[in-house]
């Protein structure tokens, strides 16, 4: 009997599956380095035994359901993670909430060579817009202890000054802080705070900061990039970097100033970009923008469950404000690039 | 034959000869398409970017567009409380994202359902269109309490999908049988739910689903806008208003109206709530006095004074026929099953 198929079929379709999957993988983007948790996002626990609280008669008005609180700007994640803008939120109903956990802040802040002259600026506005009302503890981390200020501080508040070294470049200054967060949150944080708020110090409160941004792990919008596409955004782009996120990946541009959450999740989010700094150090490669570049890495798999507006961190160089922003919270004060960074 | 006679015989299995032997032969439209399904499912195994064979250690990234910080999801209702609580609506969520956080947490999902007396008659359906969309993917535990075990329908479940059967005692009054979940979801969360699932969702049983009921509803407590009462002014809710009930309201106070039929969430925040109502509802009954609305009444008090930390938008609770279909419904996911009041509570 004649063979029933030619082989010129056979070699025909032979090529056709080989160019299928020959294709999928060329295309395949990045290699998921070993020790990076399985899968894209991970959802981020709420803290065991944090209760839904009892709350006592309050009177404020009704929110009305086909009535957006913001029209102008999204105020919910894809993974329904809040988006704090002014006027999302009733800040009496949070205090009471949070009052009635009876929960304290830490606020960490690393004041090292010549960014100990931010301080007290820093500290005084943050005593009259930082958690006011509720348990506050500043940790304020410096090489040089016997300059830190003194600030006067509100009832229910402390600073506690932490010791840590300096590194001569101003870029492993910066990267650092990862490391010295998470051991500090490991030894110390977690027998003393509930919620951490990690700061770049250069910076002033100008307007309200609360309890409104409080929950397991929130990242703050970069102002620069809060409405840009994100193939714009300035991720790492070289995959020798474990900071690497693919052109069409990204969620937002989160700004290393102004992160937090539950000790517990800032430790871990601290423990991974440190250690993925040094995965990329021994491969002799640095983040474009340092631990910025790995807290958007890591935020891209671990979604925060809040995010804050640029209200909550704005920058000083940017000239005008976009109407969306009704109020500037927290923004960064004038410097001298060149004089602050070097002896 | 010699290898000069087989060679030239195999040459003669010319061109012509082949596609002779090809008109005949059935395998090459077979293999054609073969060759169709193959590209059909080559592009499709690469577009929807699962991870390639072989132990390559390869992921590609998931995809989906990007969150626009200026442009809400909706533009026509509120999609958070004031208290920062998302308020569940189409357009607001992608389940992929969450479906995804969820998997990896691997969660299991109980749905509580009471089919007493004669509503055993809607449990078929009720669990038929649960199978094809409430939480499909993910573990789920159907627990269903009846009097009359021997009348619970066999539906066949997904695979990580389980039921159990729970007997309780039946109540003369519609409205004690009604009453009396709280008292046996606040018993079996101690007892059975907190060992056996992460996350409760309580039902009444007389609906159907009709669309995407998934994870997105899951958070520490949740409750619904009633469907009737997402428009209205706090004064017209059907709240409890005598003072002398635990579930009273004062008309200046609450947030929404929200719906017995449907809510939940983790199991201990689920029994607080359930507890909280079957004690409150006891204490009613010492003083002589039933909320007007009956465990909604006392859900609703619950509600006002611990927030739920979700909401979800009347697409999780809808009556079509009482309704129709407003344009700010993008879905409607989970409908009343038309009924006989009458018929039903009766004996």
């Amino acid at each position: 009997k004649p063979k029933c198929y030619p082989l010129h079929s056979v070699v025909l379709l032979t090529i056709l599956i080989l160019a299928f999957f020959g294709y999928g993988f060329l295309s395949s983007r990045h290699l998921m380095p070993a020790g990076v948790r399985a899968g894209h996002s991970v959802a981020v626990r709420d803290p065991d035994g944090w209760q839904v609280v009892t709350l006592s008669r309050m009177l404020y008005p009704q929110p009305m359901v086909l009535t957006p609180s913001r029209s102008d700007a999204l105020t919910v994640t894809p993974w329904l993670a809040p988006i704090i803008w002014e006027g999302t939120f009733n800040i009496d109903l949070l205090n009471e909430q949070f009052w009635l956990q009876n929960l304290t802040v830490g606020l960490t802040v690393f004041a090292v060579k010549k960014y100990m002259v931010f301080l007290k600026a820093f500290l005084e506005t943050a005593e009259q817009h930082f958690m006011v009302g509720h348990h506050v503890t500043y940790y304020v981390f410096t090489d040089r202890p016997a300059d830190v200020p003194h600030v006067l501080l509100k009832e229910g508040r402390q600073l506690v000054v932490l010791s840590v070294r300096s590194y001569a470049r101003w870029q492993d200054v910066s990267m650092h802080r990862m490391e010295m967060i998470s051991n500090f949150s490991e030894q110390r944080f977690r027998h003393e705070v509930d919620y951490l708020v990690c700061s770049d110090v250069d910076m002033k409160f100008w307007d309200h900061v609360g309890v409104e941004i409080l929950s397991p792990l929130f990242g703050t919008l970069h102002p620069a990039f809060y409405t840009a596409n994100r193939k714009a955004f300035t991720y790492e782009r070289r995959r020798r970097s474990q900071a690497y996120i693919p052109w069409d990946e990204g969620d937002f541009y989160y700004i290393g100033a102004f992160f937090g959450g539950s000790v517990a999740e800032v430790q871990q989010l601290t423990s991974a970009c440190h250690q993925a700094m040094m995965v990329d150090k021994a491969k002799g490669i640095e983040a474009v923008w340092h631990d910025e570049s790995h807290l958007n890495k890591y935020l891209l798999h671990h979604k925060p469950t809040k995010v804050l507006s640029p209200e909550y961190l704005w920058g000083d160089w940017l000239l005008d404000w976009h109407p969306v922003l009704k109020k500037l919270r927290f923004v960064t004060v004038p410097k001298n690039r060149q004089k602050i960074r070097n002896p | 034959m010699t290898l000069p006679e087989h060679r030239a015989r195999r040459e003669a299995a010319s061109p012509q000869d082949a596609r002779k032997a090809g008109k005949r032969c059935p395998l090459q439209p077979l293999l054609l398409g073969l060759l169709l399904l193959l590209v059909f499912f080559g592009y499709g195994f690469l577009s929807s970017r699962r991870p390639m064979p072989g132990g390559l250690g390869v992921r590609p990234g998931m995809l989906y567009p990007q969150p626009k910080a200026l442009t809400p999801s909706r533009s026509d209702v509120l999609v958070l409380t004031p208290w920062l609580a998302p308020i569940v609506w189409e357009g607001t969520f992608s389940p992929e994202i969450l479906d995804e956080q969820f998997r990896l947490q691997n969660v299991t999902v109980g749905l509580t359902v009471f089919a007493v007396k004669k509503y055993v008659a809607f449990l078929r359906l009720f669990l038929e269109t649960a199978e094809q969309h409430f939480m499909v993917g993910h573990r789920v535990t159907y627990y269903v309490f009846t009097d009359r075990p021997a009348d619970v329908p066999h539906v066949p479940l997904r695979e990580g999908r389980r039921l159990a059967v729970l007997a309780v005692r039946s109540h003369a009054r519609w409205q004690d049988v009604s009453m009396q979940r709280m008292e046996v979801i606040s018993r079996f969360s101690e007892q059975r739910f907190r060992r056996e699932v992460d996350y409760l969702v309580c039902a009444d049983v007389d609906m159907k689903f009709r669309d995407h009921v998934g994870v997105e509803i899951l958070s520490p407590l949740f409750g619904t806008l009633h469907p009737g009462f997402y428009r209205a002014d706090r004064r017209a809710f059907a709240y409890e208003r005598r003072p002398r009930s635990q579930a009273y309201i004062p008309p200046d106070e609450g947030d929404f109206y929200y719906m017995g039929a449907l809510f939940g969430g983790s199991v201990a925040e689920v029994q607080r709530l359930a507890s909280a109502c079957h004690q409150a509802t006891v204490l009613d009954k010492a003083n002589g006095i039933e909320a007007v609305w009956h465990d909604e009444s006392h859900l609703n008090r619950y509600l006002l004074y611990h927030k739920p930390t979700k909401v979800l938008s009347p697409e999780y609770l809808w009556d079509q026929r009482l309704l129709g279909w407003p344009s700010v419904m993008k879905k409607l996911r989970f409908v009343a099953v038309p009924k006989n009041h009458e018929e039903m509570r009766s004996p």
